[in-house]
């Protein structure tokens, strides 16, 4: 193939016409607390793995809703299972199950 | 001549009683505390148009005429009901007897403490946007404890609403824009200090809220910034140490402040549990009193001679408290002229 000096970009926006949302669903079935979620942040905020990477409860959260499930195999990995999240959630979700059952539905081993 | 007893003194109270005694009926204003005025009596200036709290509470007091009967320093302690009317036995041993109840008790602010992690009564610094309008009654910018002028402040949202972990589920309503206007005062104070504001949403309902919030943005530079506030620590210096995630950008947030106001909530007054009780009227999932239903009777209950005006309903600004009570007293004038 000629070498054309450019490249085509893959789509960006998220198609809600086509959103993957089993894995939420897989996880919103087993622990419906993923639900109460307002996006506030403060999981983000207190997270001990997101100094180092992009972790953030919130936003897996929204990728998950948005099927955006590459990402959120990316983010996840990071968690240490440390709970501060937990702690300082007004909704009361609960995040350590969610992450575990993400692990599951994507078949991620927890290390 | 009918009898009414209105029960809690503040702004709700008095403009009940105001309009109820301009009826010509036999009004007593019943309140617990030695002074009128609630809540409002301790505040520096009104949102929207930045008026004076003062003013208005002293505006009341006026127009309370003689014919009211104010009785300070006075508690409900039992009620009974026959024929029609309440019979109320107050904490000073005497009693009364009445055609009906306006119940006009209203909130108190979420104690901080309980949001332990935010560090109110723990660091010198962190104060509530309550202690922050009572410092506004004097004219001097604002100082930390250690009185060095405070030249970065942050303001957070939601303390005490909208919060599962301390039972509250239910949003304030007045704390994001007198968040706003007390950010914008300080703004006024302490000219060339930093102001943030830690919001989850701006809910600028009202009319001429979103006026302040673009003044705030434009005039003043407020910085706002969407992100819950998970802890805070103290630096050996006393500034505080804040930890939050910008959720618009997606990554964890610091900042050091010198001074923190923490923006507290309304909770139903103390003794809304025990009116409750005593007056067998339901209370919602957020302890405050239910209405009758939350359209066209929203100051009637399930019971007959039993009215609700202003907070002990839930939350309101104050435009909206001074128009229920008006609404409770119409709602009373019609109750008694009903045969």
């Amino acid at each position: 193939m000629p070498d054309f000096g450019f490249s085509i970009q893959s789509s960006q926006p998220i198609d809600l016409d086509k959103t993957y949302r089993a894995v939420y669903n897989f996880v919103k079935e087993k622990e419906p607390s993923i639900q109460r979620c307002i996006y506030c942040g403060a999981c983000g905020a207190t997270c001990t793995a997101a100094n180092f990477s992009q972790m953030s409860l919130r936003k897996v959260n929204l990728l998950l809703l948005r099927g955006q499930i590459a990402e959120v195999r990316q983010l996840v990995e990071h968690c240490l299972l440390c709970g501060k999240c937990m702690l300082v959630c007004p909704r009361n979700v609960n995040t350590r199950k969610m992450i575990l059952l993400i692990h599951q539905a994507l078949k991620m081993p927890l290390s | 001549m009918s009898k009414i007893a209105i029960i809690g003194g503040g702004i709700a109270g008095m403009e009940a009683a105001i309009r109820l005694s301009a009826l010509n009926f036999e009004v007593h204003l019943i309140e617990k505390s030695f002074i009128l005025g609630g809540h409002v009596k301790n505040w520096h200036m009104l949102f929207p148009d930045l008026s004076s709290a003062t003013q208005l509470v002293e505006q009341q007091k006026n127009q309370l005429r003689d014919s009211v009967n104010i009785l300070l320093g006075i508690e409900v302690i039992r009620a009974s009901y026959t024929n029609n009317k309440y019979t109320l036995y107050f904490s000073d041993g005497s009693s009364n007897t009445f055609d009906a109840i306006i119940l006009t008790t209203g909130f108190k602010l979420f104690p901080a403490q309980r949001k332990e992690e935010y560090g109110y009564s723990i660091y010198s610094n962190v104060i509530t946007s309550a202690e922050l309008e009572e410092y506004f009654q004097t004219d001097k910018p604002l100082y930390t404890k250690e009185h060095r002028i405070a030249e970065r402040i942050a303001f957070i949202h939601c303390v005490g609403s909208r919060d599962d972990k301390v039972g509250n589920r239910y949003c304030s309503k007045v704390c994001c824009v007198t968040a706003v206007k007390q950010a914008m005062e300080t703004a006024r104070r302490n000219p060339g200090a930093e102001i943030y504001l830690f919001y989850m949403d701006l809910r600028m309902f009202d009319r001429q809220f979103e006026d302040l919030y673009f003044q705030a943005q434009t005039q003043y530079g407020i910085r706002f910034i969407r992100g819950r506030l998970s802890e805070v620590s103290e630096k050996p210096d006393s500034r505080l140490f804040l930890k939050f995630e910008d959720t618009l950008l997606g990554k964890p947030l610091r900042l050091t402040t010198d001074m923190l106001v923490l923006m507290v909530g309304m909770e139903p007054a103390e003794n809304t549990g025990q009116l409750a009780r005593l007056f067998n009227v339901p209370v919602g999932n957020d302890k405050f009193l239910l209405p009758k239903n939350l359209h066209q009777y929203r100051n009637l209950t399930n019971q007959p001679g039993i009215f609700l005006a202003g907070c002990v309903s839930g939350p309101k600004t104050i435009g909206e408290t001074l128009t229920d009570a008006r609404s409770a007293a119409l709602e009373v004038y019609n109750y008694l002229n009903r045969n």
